[in-house]
């Protein structure tokens, strides 16, 4: 009996054996193959598309009207645009379209595509549309505003005479993507502007064409021989789904990826070890930032305020909790924007703080909750901030809650500190203005900036910033904004802690990856291996 | 006089007894699946997410907001959000994830047959060894064997999964080479061949794209051989216990009296009599590895239903998780009642209860 069984079992292993011969780990010569978590993905319609991954798969797939370049977002230059003009009065904006452009489909590319592309987006009205409504176009009068005037040139007409430079940035964004208007006009149902197909398929006109979107599985990508720029060096680019930082790092040793977008520090510390693999990274323009709500008694006291700032180790989370992933930076607009100010004044300083909390009539400190995203980082984040309070008297009690129950408190206002980022939408100044506009603090308001969300009445701060917006000479747009970061930074209820940087491994045979301040400017058009 | 009636009486109540089973059969099921449904709709609607602000993302402004509401019906009374649910159901109609818009019955078309591949070869594997060790460890009471068995069931009863499967993929598949890594097949072979049933190993084979057939072995033998421990584990634990009970008969005292080779006595005529509890047991445990396992699929990178229900779960999209819920409480059903059904079969006495 004891022989029948061990027989059994030596067939069985010797079967498991059998069907698993040698594997060549390496990836087909032609293919980029990246490993990141996808599952953020909803759609792949440029209207819509607001998230990290699909935004980056925009931002290779489809073209927008304006670019810039991403090692300095200061040069703008056109990409479906040739050129554009600003009338006199500084209200209109008249676009030449470049001639010969095509689409995937082999449709031509002209300026009814592009007027057709931002009235779709205007329309259809889903999150991102909001970035061509701060020109006043609106569903209801965008087909007066957005107008075509030849086959290669368009105008658009905004409501005020904005810096040019802030239109010319949002069209920078991907809901400014050009859409196949033939194709997608082919595709919809009941005036839907083809919205329902467009979210699963494809209709652009840039490097790589999107072949098929298996959510939470891949996105496969394959290069598109219409495109005008220089020809990919690979035939297609895989996006797998791999949500495990440990699986990546495996994948990516063994040959399996060539990059891995999702790993944490210990995995990045361990990859630079390896003599295959190479660390690349880059600064985006995310701040992370803890939001003290003014509705809270305590907080709303100016001392309070100061002296959170002074209870932060900066300098020891940036080296060692989040090394290479986060960099100290107090200032409300990211490294690179117009207007940028590079000033840290803070560091951490318990008996700074004790006095300030003093003057405000909390020698013995207080207890306050702090609303956390239950990931690692951002936890083992609060904890540190959690151990420096205490040493000013403050209690910190961590409230851990999924992304979107803290985010729900947050837009509720009824946390006390919500600790988060924010990313800016476009590379212009004014999409982080949000830190320093508040138009109205009512509970019903219209708009709710992040000013809001933290309760912080500030009429005189939110002059500056509208009228930020409408300078139209750029160094002196650059100073308000530079005076506006001052006075954030010396008076505001946000402690702006760091600035992100994305940190990927690869193979070491893998070139021309770029990494670009914003996840659509990611791209890997030139890469070869 | 009373006899001839009797004896059509007999006969009508054997097709009635028949049909009375259909029926109840039918009612349960139908019950089943109502309650099913009701509780699984109240979790999602009493937990505390907001499914509008997962759907239009943080940046949404209010107009947004409140149009997706409405979209989503959310403004309706929340039992007739509910009926037009259930009518919806009944006529086919699973309705669209809130997340990827797409229908349901799509999605959950792609993830289940990841997972039923997975759970196969987990239950082959799980069963194959699960058994025959049980009755060894059974035969072997209290000798090394038997502890060795039995501490291989604790570790895999009591270890966690996700531990296990990085381990399994840090020996077999980084050092050792001998499997393919996460994911259900590589780039090269992907489109060799058309996924028709979505169950790889089967779609392959069948169209003789042996290199694809492979692969996706190669890929799905770890996950595949950890699913199978666990169950494993289970199974050898309940055969031991149905085997030491059957051993302890006065039928096997009887069958050795009478000569009968040892062997026979054990694998023939305990085996067969421990084998009727075993169908449920086995069901069971397959039921349960058809439900998605999340840790493993998380691990493995497989899109199985587990991620799926996990990931809908954790954004309330309801739609996706009732469809969900469905497949797997469909699952449940249907292996229940054919392991009912291998009752009948296996069981003599219970073919009798039946027939009046």
């Amino acid at each position: 009996m004891f022989i029948r069984a061990r027989l059994l079992a030596t067939a069985a292993v010797a079967a498991l054996a059998l069907t698993t011969a040698p594997l060549s780990a390496e990836t087909p010569p032609d293919t980029f193959i990246q490993a990141w978590a996808i599952d953020d993905m909803i759609t792949l319609d440029p209207a819509e598309v607001f998230e990290f991954t699909a935004s980056e798969i925009i931002g290779n797939s489809y073209e927008t009207i304006i670019g810039y370049e991403v090692d300095d977002v200061s040069k703008i230059f056109g990409r479906v645009a040739e050129s554009w003009e600003l009338s006199e009065d500084g209200k209109t904006m008249s676009f030449t379209v470049r001639q010969g452009k095509k689409f995937a489909s082999g449709n031509d590319l002209s300026a009814e595509d592009v007027v057709y592309s931002l009235v779709r987006a205007v329309k259809l009205d889903k999150s991102p549309a909001f970035i061509l409504g701060q020109f006043g176009l609106t569903p209801d009068n965008v087909e007066e505003k957005v107008k075509q005037t030849g086959d290669y040139s368009f105008t658009l007409e905004m409501d005020k005479a904005y810096a040019p430079t802030f239109l010319l940035y949002c069209l920078t964004a991907t809901v400014a993507a050009v859409v196949d208007k033939d194709l997608v006009q082919s595709n919809e149902v009941d005036g839907d502007w083809g919205y329902n197909w467009l979210k699963t398929n494809y209709a652009g006109s840039g490097p790589y064409t999107i072949r098929e979107w298996r959510a939470n599985e891949a996105v496969v990508m394959e290069r598109n021989d219409n495109w005008d720029g220089e020809r990919p060096a690979m035939a297609r680019s895989i996006y797998r789904h791999i949500p495990e930082a440990a699986t990546e790092r495996l994948l990516l040793e063994q040959g399996d990826i060539d990059i891995a977008r999702k790993l944490l520090p210990e995995e990045i510390e361990a990859l630079s070890q390896n003599p295959d693999i190479k660390i690349q990274s880059g600064v985006k323009g995310t701040i992370f930032y803890l939001g003290l709500n003014q509705k809270n008694e305590h907080l709303a006291k100016p001392e309070v305020r100061e002296a959170m700032k002074w209870l932060v180790d900066y300098d020891a989370i940036a080296e060692t909790l989040v090394k290479g992933m986060k960099k100290k930076h107090q200032t409300f607009l990211p490294e690179g924007f117009l207007g940028a100010l590079d000033e840290n004044p803070y560091s951490f300083d318990p008996a700074k703080a004790k006095d300030l909390l003093a003057k405000a009539g909390l020698p013995d400190g207080f207890t306050v909750t702090m609303d956390t995203r239950n990931t690692p980082e951002v936890t083992s984040i609060a904890q540190a901030i959690q151990q420096t309070m205490a040493a000013a008297g403050i209690t910190l009690e961590i409230i851990p809650g999924d992304g979107g129950q803290t985010l729900e408190k947050y837009r509720a206002r009824t946390h006390d500190i919500y600790i988060g980022q924010w990313g800016p939408d476009y590379q212009d100044p004014h999409t982080n203005a949000t830190f320093a506009q508040n138009p109205d603090n009512s509970d019903t308001a219209a708009s709710k900036p992040l000013a809001w969300r933290n309760a912080w009445e500030i009429p005189e701060l939110t002059a500056k910033a509208d009228a930020a917006v409408l300078e139209r000479d750029a160094e002196k747009r650059a100073q308000m904004y530079r005076e506006m970061q001052e006075e954030v930074l010396a008076t505001s209820p946000f402690v702006i802690m760091f600035q992100e940087s994305e940190v990927v491994a690869m193979r070491k045979n893998v070139e021309g990856y770029i990494i670009g301040p914003s996840f659509n400017d990611n791209s890997f058009r030139a890469v070869t291996k | 006089m009373t006899g001839t009636p009797q004896i059509g009486r007999g006969r009508k109540g054997a097709l009635f007894l028949w049909l009375w089973k259909g029926v109840k059969v039918a009612l349960t099921v139908a019950v089943t699946f109502l309650g099913l449904l009701l509780v699984t709709f109240a979790i999602s609607r009493f937990m505390s997410v907001d499914p509008v602000l997962r759907a239009v993302g943080d940046r949404a402004s209010q107009s947004t907001y409140d149009a997706m509401f409405l979209e989503m019906g959310l403004d309706r009374p929340v039992w007739e959000q509910f009926w037009i649910y259930l009518t919806n159901v009944l006529s086919g109609d699973l309705g669209s994830s809130f997340l990827t818009k797409r229908p349901v019955i799509d999605d959950l078309a792609r993830v289940f047959p990841a997972t039923v591949e997975l759970a196969t070869v987990g239950i082959v594997i799980g069963t194959l060894f699960g058994i025959p060790l049980g009755v060894i460890s059974a035969v072997k009471q209290g000798r090394a064997i038997d502890q060795i068995v039995r501490v291989l069931g604790l570790v895999g009863y009591s270890a966690p999964i996700f531990w296990l499967g990085l381990l399994g993929l840090l020996l077999f598949y980084a050092q050792l080479g001998w499997v393919a890594g996460p994911g259900r097949i590589d780039i090269a072979h992907e489109y060799s061949f058309t996924a028709t049933t979505g169950l790889l190993l089967l779609d392959s084979a069948m169209q003789g794209a042996w290199a694809a057939f492979g692969n996706a072995l190669s890929h799905i033998i770890l996950p595949g051989a950890l699913l199978g421990y666990f169950s494993m584990a289970y199974i050898s634990r309940m055969t031991r216990s149905f085997m030491l009970a059957e051993l302890a008969q006065e039928y096997v005292t009887t069958a050795r009296v009478k000569g009968v080779p040892e062997w026979r006595i054990i694998w023939v005529h305990a085996l067969r009599n421990a084998a009727v509890p075993l169908v449920t047991v086995v069901a069971l445990s397959y039921a349960g590895l058809l439900e998605g396992s999340v840790l493993t699929e998380t691990v493995f990178a497989w899109p199985g239903l587990g991620l799926y229900l996990t990931n809908s779960l954790q954004v309330a999209d309801m739609n996706a998780v009732l469809g969900g819920t469905l497949v797997i409480g469909a699952v449940f059903v249907s292996l229940n009642l054919l392991s009912d059904l291998l009752y009948t079969l296996l069981d003599p006495r219970t073919r009798r209860q039946v027939r009046p």
